[in-house]
């Protein structure tokens, strides 16, 4: 080490230190990176979003019920654009996380080791499969099934739009399926961070395996569980490509056999041609759409400090 | 006492645990039987379309063509420059979250914005880089404007994996660099990134499976282009120009009824998520740097 640059202890200190410095800089730029697309989205979000609540009227939007956005006279109501976007999404929830929860107790708890080793990876597969494949499957298998029992349900109406099965109960039950992974995970991670010794004494006390479960351990979990719902309720709300052309093609109050538009397939299908205030009253929905987002986001943030308490 | 006896014989028999038995036994295969069934019904499909000309060509109506060589190009790019702006941003943050900065009010915000852009549906992040990217910045529909937008979807995961696997590299690393007189970014440029390599590299590995698999961000970002350049100047041009990836060539496909491409490539795209999975498992067994040989 004795060679010239020892001499110059100080000069290359200086170096040293500027390259510090540099690298302190560089590193805390990055980290606001985040920060600055955050705020941006919700910059941009607003200001492409807000205008057609004032050309339009915030309560011709959000309650009027007709969207008829390329007639002479347009009317821009999306209130059962909202209400499908909301009754999907609880329904995929309600279908979702009870199937996603039992599959992370069987991962968690009851599954011998070999079996868990198939369903786990099949789990990590579901949830890497690209959304528009399950739009995909849900055009070409559920909506001849669902065209089916429409035929038999609305046999003798005469009121009834046949829809060719692209309906709400064929948006659901992909968007249910899509939860899926996000639920099992989560809640599989929430299962196994409970303590061991709660479950032994449950067990030791008597209780079957099945009641120490239900009636121990998922109590124990549930700020985790509350996770994997929200989390899936943000999923479902959110997901466009694979109902898009599930879901049909027009909009409609949201009943299980009536064609419908969600919040996001209301911006897929239309953003392509839309021009003018129509184009504005696109925006607007995606402003709603991550209104509901941010909602969600903060819910989980709070949920999530919630538990560090709890610890 | 004989009360007792009875209650414990009937421990076993009883029913509503029994249903609940069947209940979470039909619930965990039906996970299995969905993956099943999407992979049997896309296979049996697409796997017909799938040749080497369905690979070579691209979609033309004189040449009686019907390939996706254009898209597999175009999702190439935008993998590769999407990777290019994010990676480096991803782990800086990483590392700043990790290193340097003190826990604080900051640090919340910091960590909060990244949850936050992980929760953000890819449809709002299409109408941002629409209006931002393609409009303000006048960039248009094209593979550029695509990639930006699809850097900020991705930075979490980056971020979040660099973090993971520098909280994993045992703090006495740390503290023997410094302690013989590293200077600390020699410290992270020698040591840190090194053993941290696994997790970052479980990053962009699961961020080519989110680029790849993008449709609703791209859309109206990057658009539906599905042509090969025709020149050397033409490739490097073509970041500028239109281009629509599998995934969005997958939508169009499927939504002006033309099944057989669309589940080609579905096979295709099954393929790689296969492919991606595998490989996430692989690096996930060098992440732990203590055990590591």
């Amino acid at each position: 080490m004795a060679n010239k640059e020892s001499f110059s202890i100080k000069q290359n200190y200086k170096n040293k230190t500027l390259v510090e410095k540099a690298a302190h800089f560089i590193f805390m730029v990055c980290a606001f990176f985040a920060v600055a697309a955050v705020f941006s989205i919700t910059f941009y979000m607003i200001i492409s979003g807000a205008p057609a609540l004032f050309s339009v009227g915030i309560k011709e939007i959000i309650f009027g019920t007709v969207w008829k956005p390329t007639a002479e006279q347009p009317l821009f109501g999306i209130l059962y654009v909202i209400l499908t976007s909301i009754v999907g999404t609880i329904m995929a929830v309600l279908i979702g996380v009870p199937i996603g929860v039992l599959t992370a107790v069987f991962l968690a708890e009851v599954a011998p080791r070999k079996i868990a080793a198939i369903v786990k990876p099949a789990v990590e597969l579901l949830a890497g499969i690209p959304s528009v494949i399950y739009g995909l499957l849900g055009l070409l298998i559920l909506n001849p099934i669902m065209y089916k029992l429409e035929l038999i349900v609305f046999k003798d109406s005469t009121t009834h739009q046949f829809t060719g099965g692209a309906n709400l109960i064929s948006a659901i039950l992909v968007l249910s399926m899509m939860i899926l992974p996000t639920v099992i995970n989560i809640s599989q991670a929430a299962i196994e961070a409970v303590p061991k010794h709660i479950k032994f004494a449950s067990l030791a006390v008597g209780a079957t395996h099945i009641q120490t479960i239900f009636k121990v351990i998922l109590p124990a979990a549930k700020s985790g569980i509350a996770t994997a719902i929200v989390l899936g309720v943000g999923r479902a709300i959110g997901e466009a490509m694979a109902i898009s052309l599930v879901s049909g093609s027009s909009v409609n109050f949201p009943l299980p056999f009536n064609s419908v538009r969600f919040l996001t397939t209301a911006i897929v299908s239309e953003m392509g041609y839309a021009e003018g205030t129509h184009r504005d009253v696109l925006f607007t929905i995606g402003l709603i759409l991550f209104v509901f987002i941010m909602a969600i986001n903060i819910i989980l943030s709070r949920i999530l400090k919630k538990g560090d308490i709890e610890k | 006492m004989t009360g007792k006896v009875n209650s414990l014989s009937l421990k076993k028999k009883r029913i509503s645990d029994n249903i609940l038995y069947v209940l979470i036994y039909l619930s965990a295969s039906l996970s299995v039987l969905i993956l099943l069934g999407i992979i049997l019904y896309v296979f049996y499909r697409g796997a017909g379309t799938v040749n080497w000309e369905f690979f070579t060509t691209v979609k033309s109506a004189l040449q009686g063509t019907n390939g996706i060589a254009g898209n597999i190009l175009n999702t190439l790019y935008m993998v590769f420059i999407t990777l290019l702006v994010s990676t480096p941003i991803g782990i800086g943050s990483a590392i700043y979250l990790n290193e340097y900065a003190k826990p604080g009010r900051i640090v919340r915000l910091i960590e909060f914005t990244t949850e936050t852009l992980s929760g953000i549906p890819s449809i709002i992040f299409g109408l941002f880089g629409m209006v931002f990217f393609n409009t303000t910045l006048h960039l248009g529909y094209s593979i550029l404007a695509g990639a930006f937008t699809l850097s900020i979807m991705v930075l979490p995961l980056i971020t979040r994996n660099t973090q993971e696997a520098l909280k994993a590299v045992p703090e006495n690393y740390r503290m023997g660099a410094l302690g013989i007189g590293a200077t600390k970014w020699y410290m992270i440029r020698t040591i840190l990134l090194p053993s941290a390599m696994p997790g970052i590299l479980t990053g962009i590995i699961l961020s080519v499976g989110r680029i790849v698999g993008e449709s609703a961000a791209l859309l109206f970002t990057a658009g539906s282009g599905y042509l090969l350049p025709k020149t050397l100047m033409g490739g490097l041009t073509k970041i500028m120009d239109s281009g629509g990836t599998l995934t969005v060539q997958l939508y169009l496909s499927m939504s002006k009824a033309e099944y057989d491409v669309a589940f080609g490539i579905a096979v295709v795209l099954l393929v790689i998520v296969f492919i991606i999975n595998l490989l996430t498992k692989l690096v996930a067994g060098w992440i732990d740097v203590s055990k590591r040989k």
